[in-house]
């Protein structure tokens, strides 16, 4: 395929791969990044939220000319049951200022800049080319890449992993595991076309201003997941997700579960009369700190969704994707100023760095969270929204019944549901996953 | 139910793809009756490419694959499938994403 030898090759042309590709190429390194999509972005989804730091910090004034949606000035968070939610919202003018903090993108357009931008910094970026496998030599270590390309063999120092979820080369070569049904989840996702004018009248907008949707409860039919509903200039990006195995164990289907969740009383007006243009899916890294595999090893580091890098509490992936393949990038950048060889005892810089940074710190604090969630599941996503609606309800419907009542029965409700021991024990855990 | 399962191929109308004729990136090894993580696939995959014949065997139809990799978490343990990317280019290609 090429003959010359290169510093580093990346593969993926996703946020990790593209941060990474982007940050060495800065540096002055020669750098080959290869892509299976027929462009970067062709096969990514996202929601898509974008965490204007983590950019900030390796394109500096991308605000320029990044192809940016609507910033962020509400996040509504909804306990749905079938025919309510209950809500909590926050909305400030604060986030009205110079340099908005979130705001969402249409990855596949985002991707394209990010790639054009990766270029410009002078890497040789490959796109429809498939990496097959890693080629290692007899000790083990990595020197290089096969792809499906004729004599498609290319050779490098370091090959940077930035494959995404699947992972599939890293798990073929005995880099790491792959990974389990319930620690990932699969999220379908459509993009609803409406003028923009509809988009900002249906949820109290002007001009660039954005609102996002998180949803949970019995729209994922007693399986751990979560709903989204974003907005974009022209169109509302909605989905729902839900762990794998527990599409396995219950039979659900994916697509039945998003047309339920778009035709929920609380849904349905917000689309209405939209035209549907793409279905996509793709699976989200769910297992949290206990499922991140090794980083590093001879010839090679894993940065991003490939090395499971996901806070799925909070619903960041690009930005813990962007941030641990630059700071992969820069670990290979100090080895090579040293003039020192890409081991693992070098690389192990990158594991330090990525330990001292957000990324490793957020993923800790949540470290029991997607255990409990996933044993918890039907509790927390039918039982305790079902319940909330219930009570809501009865608070707010006036009919003669005294007060003192309803809050008693709204109590035994909670209690004959999952007993004292039930609720605080839920309580404590909870409490305890999330300190 | 079955009225909002049929809508699948209808979404996946809207989408872009490069089919690679006569090159399938994922394969079902054969079998008589099929596995758990087969008869799961048949529910699980998002595009709907997994299908019974009429001897009740789970067969693939992998043109309008989503490349979203489910059902390798689910059947490639087993050795249910062999699952590969297709040929760079090949595939869908999103759009939006
Ligand atoms: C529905 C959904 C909503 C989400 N919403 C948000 C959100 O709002 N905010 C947020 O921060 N995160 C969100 N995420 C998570 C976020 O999308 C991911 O964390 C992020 O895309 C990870 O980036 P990555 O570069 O590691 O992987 P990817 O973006 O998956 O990139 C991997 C790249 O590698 C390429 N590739 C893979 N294998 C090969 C190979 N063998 N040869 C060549 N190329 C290859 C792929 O084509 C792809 O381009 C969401 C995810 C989903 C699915
Ligand atoms: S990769 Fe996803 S879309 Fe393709 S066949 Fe498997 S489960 Fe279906």
């Amino acid at each position: 395929m090429i003959d010359e030898r290169f510093d580093a090759i990346v593969v993926g042309a996703g946020m990790a791969g593209n941060a990474a590709a982007y940050t060495l190429a800065e540096r002055g390194l020669k750098v080959l990044q290869l892509e299976r999509g027929e462009y970067s972005g062709a096969k990514n989804v996202q929601g898509a939220i974008l965490y204007s730091d983590m950019l900030e910090k390796i394109i500096p004034n991308f605000r320029e000319d990044a192809p940016l949606e609507r910033h962020l000035v509400e996040q509504r968070f909804w306990m749905m049951d079938d025919r309510s939610h209950t809500g909590m919202q926050y909305r400030s003018d604060d986030f009205n200022e110079e340099k908005p903090n979130r705001y969402t993108i249409i990855r596949t357009q985002f991707d394209k800049w990010f790639s054009q931008k990766v270029r410009d910094a002078g890497a040789l970026v490959i796109c429809e080319t498939t990496v097959t496998s890693l080629v290692q030599n007899g000790e083990g270590k990595v020197i290089g890449v096969r792809t499906d390309r004729k004599d498609g063999e290319v050779h490098a120092d370091v090959v940077v992993l930035a494959e995404g979820v699947s992972g599939l080369l890293g798990t073929r070569a005995g880099l790491r595991e792959r990974p389990e049904a319930d620690k990932v989840a699969l999220a379908s996702r459509k993009c609803h076309f409406l003028p923009s004018e509809t988009i900002e009248a249906r949820f109290n907008l002007k001009g660039d201003e954005g609102v996002v949707i998180e949803a949970a409860g019995t729209i994922s039919q007693g399986m751990t997941g979560m709903g989204f509903i974003y907005t974009n200039k022209e169109c509302i990006s909605l989905g729902i997700g839900c762990l794998v195995s527990d599409f396995q164990e219950t039979g659900q289907t994916p697509y039945d579960l998003i047309e339920r969740f778009k035709m929920h009383p609380s849904v349905a007006p917000l689309i209405a009369g939209s035209e549907v243009k793409e279905y996509s899916a793709h699976l989200i890294p769910e297992g949290g700190y206990n499922a991140i595999p090794q980083l590093y090893g001879d010839g090679w580091v894993m940065v991003g969704d490939a090395a499971q890098l996901n806070n799925a509490i909070h619903r960041e992936g690009s930005n813990l994707a962007m941030t641990s393949g630059r700071l992969a990038a820069e670990a290979i950048f100090q080895v090579k100023s040293r003039r020192d060889p890409m081991t693992a005892e070098n690389l192990s810089l990158y594991k330090k760095m990525i330990d001292d940074s957000f990324v490793m710190k957020d993923l800790k604090k949540y470290k029991d969270m997607p255990a409990l969630l996933h044993t918890q599941s039907k509790n927390f996503f039918l039982t305790y929204p079902q319940l909330v609606s219930k009570a809501m309800q009865d608070f707010l419907r006036v009919d003669g019944t005294p007060k003192i009542q309803k809050e008693k029965a709204s109590l035994k409700s909670f209690v004959s549901a999952r007993s004292w021991w039930g609720l605080a024990g839920d309580a404590v855990r909870l409490a305890r996953a999330w300190r | 139910m079955t009225d909002l399962s049929v809508r699948v191929e209808d979404k996946l109308y809207q989408n872009r793809y490069q089919v690679d004729s006569g090159k399938v990136h994922i394969k079902v090894r054969e079998h008589d009756k099929p596995s758990g993580p087969l008869r799961a696939l048949l529910t699980a995959c998002p595009a709907r490419c997994y299908e019974l014949n009429d001897k009740g065997q789970v067969e693939i139809t992998a043109d309008g694959c989503i490349e979203c990799g489910t059902c390798r978490i689910i059947g490639e343990a087993s050795g249910d499938i062999e699952w590969n990317y297709p040929r760079g280019g090949y595939g869908i290609s999103f759009k939006f994403g």
